[in-house]
């Protein structure tokens, strides 16, 4: 996939026209955007905005749920998702992490080692290196690495976020999606781990949904801002915290009036 | 006290009390007369109760020895009935807790499983007649009541079971499914091991019921004597359920302690796993997992 | 891990098709499903099964119903003239059943009471486990205390010539079904939200006044279903009522009269009849009306509870 690359094209996701609704409770409405490959692609937008049921459609959670409804096209690396037949196959390629962290009652190996026995690896040493690759990246593997055999659990908030964000990174995926992901975590790791994301652009597409409007300035080249379920606009992060924006309320929310 | 009780609070006081007391004798009610009964059990069929009670064959046209072939037969019915009913009714829990849609289908199911705990017992031993013994041909057997008894103790292990997996926090599906997992690698790896000691609960419990039941035995395989223990699931057997009813009604001449020993045993061995199953219960919840 | 897959899989475009894990979960599925839905099978498979070996004597010649329901003879093995009336059966068993409810209402309704909403801590789990011990204990076992410590206590003290009747099966029943009733009863009363309570002891209630004004309209629905599922477990009892109730055909006229019931009347025949003959046809008869019978009960009780959990 990584070899793929080269002949590739530039866009790894188009989103055209994209309606979601809970049981005709619309969460999100006519979203068209282009996230680019091995970007930090951000989004920005105060709570109920429809940030993360734009997730859950990326990776198609609406086949999982009964009262999710979904219209609207997602092309993923040129494919229309919705003719996607092995759904589990895409959410094996999509890494999620969502705000409320879930360490599965598991051990903290065995959380990291799920995705990798899914995807059909059994030796134990290929399996250590995975974990330890993955605890460090997400800086966890100092904090655990002496217990490793403890159930995720009954980890602390803060480690649990660390130990979804290495469950997320063990699927090795070509999209890593993060949903305000330093919600839980203090200030100091958050900068480790965003030094971490920079990195892992080179190997994936990023989206970073996030609440805090400067980690968007810092990570993401282009951002789009949601606001009460539409995209209100698309652009280049840095010119768009330079004050170019074609919207009042953008301008308004990244200098902090609302959100 | 910083107010002055006025008198109709004292006068509330006072009928919350009575009412309190009066519920108090209801519970009382209930509860003594069984104490008082399991008592006469113990003390006029415990004198009676010996390794020659347990471990031998019934003598002298069972009025004398043992209960022995009785025991053993209630364990053969139990353990097929269980071999039959326990991955059926996970699986169907399975379904019902992970699968189901919120339709009239699952809406029969669930009322399919309330009717078959509360059809009666003995409309249970028709069926197991009718479709064990002589549709299948399997003869009156331990295989035919074993079936009959598994269907209808299904309930048990299907309500235990599901329980069990619903107490199982639904963020953590949402997290496998999220990883790539299918529904069925989620319930295999994370669901299922966080619920099998509930399982296991229900599967105690319906040890305690298999072994109490007496109706649905008594014409598609259980016996009133037979002079040699069953060989294969195809043979008849005696029963623990089913001697204490021939030895008290039946059999003429027999001791007074005899039937008292009988269903002193039986008492015991289906409250000893049903309190089994209780303690068990109360000790998982007493785990925190997450 | 893509080194891994890119060898099986050719491009990246091949990803959306089905894998092993894909087959093996609709496979999985459809296992599950089949087993989910046996529950129903068997509850046909029930009706068709006891229907299909009652069927001659439904259709034949022996059977007419208004005899059949109204008359209150039942003499199946008589030589000239059987005769199949099973009015004296359903009365014993409404008579048994309606006096176990009489007992059993009261009580397991005032201690789901107690121990739902004055009972704390420690006495409340013991007194929890307590009725669930009681439920588990087996009907032969009540049958046997009926025959054997109930029978010799009913003639003493009542000074009646046989104890085996409609008090002593009813007594039995009603202990029998009260544990039921209380832990379904108490179920329903735990599901009222507790804001209820709340609010009426911010008011000023007093705890009898919440549980009387506020918890028993509130959890009227699931009482009811409780009770219905109680007198369902009455109805159909069998081994108790046959060892208990004197297992006599009789019209009763007062309590102490002995009587048979309908479940009773099957256990007690059905090894005697030889297989196809009318007797043996009309024991199945009485079953499909058992069945009938308590599915009605059950599907009542159903909808009541049902109904609560909407509203």
């Amino acid at each position: 996939m990584v070899e793929n690359t080269n002949d590739a094209p530039d866009i790894k996701i188009v989103v055209e026209n994209l309606s979601i609704d809970y049981a005709g409770e619309p969460a999100l409405t006519g979203v068209s955007l282009e996230i680019p490959r091995n970007e930090i692609f951000g989004i920005i937008g105060p709570a109920n905005s429809g940030k993360t049921s734009f997730l859950n459609c990326v990776n198609r959670m609406d086949d999982m749920r009964d009262n999710m409804n979904v219209t609207g096209r997602v092309i993923y690396d040129g494919i229309d998702l919705t003719n996607w037949r092995n759904l589990y196959a895409l959410r094996r390629k999509i890494g999620v992490v969502f705000p409320l962290p879930v360490g599965l009652p598991l051990t903290v190996y065995n959380n990291v080692a799920l995705a990798p026995r899914l995807a059909g690896i059994k030796k134990r040493a290929e399996l250590d290196v995975i974990v330890e690759r993955c605890l460090t990246r997400a800086a966890l593997w100092d904090e655990v690495k002496d217990r490793l055999d403890s159930l995720g659990s009954l980890l602390s908030g803060g480690q649990q976020q660390r130990l979804t964000i290495a469950r997320a990174l063990s699927q090795e995926p070509d999209l890593l999606m993060l949903d305000e992901f330093s919600i839980a975590v203090d200030p100091v790791t958050t900068m480790r781990i965003e030094d971490v994301l920079q990195e892992l652009k080179e190997e994936m597409t990023i989206i970073l949904v996030t609440n805090l409007v400067q980690q968007a300035n810092r990570l993401a080249e282009q951002t789009a801002f949601f606001l009460n379920g539409r995209c209100v606009e698309v652009g280049n992060t840095k010119s768009m915290f330079d004050g170019n924006v074609s919207h009042q309320e953008t301008k308004d929310y990244i200098e902090g009036r609302f959100g | 006290m910083m107010f002055a009780e006025s008198p109709l609070n004292k006068r509330d006081k006072k009928t919350q009390k009575l009412f309190r007391i009066l519920f108090l004798m209801m519970v009382m009610l209930l509860v003594t007369p069984v104490l008082l009964i399991l008592a006469t059990l113990i003390y006029k069929g415990g004198p009676i109760i010996s390794m020659e009670f347990l471990f031998a064959d019934p003598r002298n046209g069972m009025t004398a020895g043992g209960l022995f072939p009785a025991l053993l037969g209630t364990i053969w019915l139990v353990v097929v009935a269980l071999i039959c009913s326990v991955p059926l009714g996970v699986a169907a829990a399975i379904y019902l807790s992970e699968y189901a849609p919120d339709n009239w289908l699952t809406r029969s199911i669930n009322l399919a499983i309330v009717n078959l705990a509360g059809v009666p017992s003995i409309v249970h031993a028709l069926f197991g007649v009718g479709a064990f013994v002589i549709f299948m041909d399997f003869g009156a057997s331990i295989l035919a009541a074993s079936l009959t008894l598994a269907i209808m103790t299904l309930p048990v292990v299907i309500v235990a079971t599901r329980e069990s997996l619903q107490s199982v926090p639904h963020a953590f599906r949402e997290a496998c499914w999220n990883m790539g997992a299918t529904r069925w690698q989620t319930i295999r790896k994370v669901v299922l091991p966080n619920a099998i000691s509930g399982i296991l609960t229900g599967v105690i419990l319906e040890v305690s019921r298999t072994s109490g039941e007496t109706a649905p035995i008594m014409f598609t395989g259980a016996a009133f004597y037979l002079p040699t223990l069953p060989e294969s699931v195809f043979d008849q057997t005696m029963a623990l359920a089913m001697h204490l009813y021939v030895v008290a009604t039946q059999v003429p001449n027999v001791p007074d302690a005899m039937p008292y020993g009988v269903a002193l045993v039986l008492i015991s061995v289906v409250l000893a796993f049903n309190a089994l199953s209780i303690s068990f219960r109360i000790y998982l919840r007493g785990l925190k997992k997450w | 891990m893509s080194g891994a897959t890119a060898s099986q899989k050719p491009s990246v475009l091949a990803d959306d098709q089905p894998d092993t894990a894909w087959y093996v979960d609709k496979a999985v599925q459809v296992i599950m499903f089949v087993a989910g839905v046996s529950a129903i099978i068997f509850i046909i498979g029930i009706f068709i099964f006891v229907s299909k070996e009652g069927a001659g004597f439904i259709g034949g010649e022996e059977m007419n119903f208004s005899e059949f329901f109204t008359s209150p003879r039942w003499r199946p093995t008589s030589e000239w003239n059987p005769t199949y009336g099973i009015l004296a059966m359903i009365t014993g068993t409404a008579s048994v059943t309606g006096l176990s409810m009489l007992i059993a209402i009261p009580f397991s309704l005032g201690a789901a009471i107690y121990i739902a909403e004055f009972a704390t801590g420690k006495t409340r789990e013991a007194l929890k486990v307590l009725v669930e011990l009681l439920a588990a204990i087996p009907s032969v076992v009540w049958g046997f205390i009926g025959l054997s410590i109930m029978n010799p206590l009913i003639i003493d003290i009542f000074d009646v010539p046989v104890g085996l009747n409609i008090f002593n099966a009813g007594l039995i029943l009603g202990l029998m079904s009260a544990p039921i009733i209380t832990s379904i009863a108490e179920d329903a009363l735990k599901a009222v939200p507790d804001g209820f309570r709340e609010a009426a002891e911010a008011m000023g209630a007093t705890r009898w006044q919440v549980i009387y004004k506020v918890v028993l309209p509130a959890a009227k629905n699931g009482l009811l279903g409780a009770v219905l599922l109680g007198v369902g477990r009455s109805f159909g009892e069998t081994m108790a009522v046959l060892m208990a109730s004197g297992h006599s055909i009789n019209l009763p006229e007062n309590i102490f009269d002995s009587v048979r019931a309908l479940t009773a009347t099957i256990a007690a025949e059905l090894g005697e009849t030889a297989e196809g003959s009318t007797h043996y046809q009309s024991l199945f008869t009485i079953g499909i009306f058992l069945f009938i019978v308590t599915f009605i009960i059950n599907l009542t009780a159903d909808l009541i509870v049902r109904g609560v959990r909407k509203g």
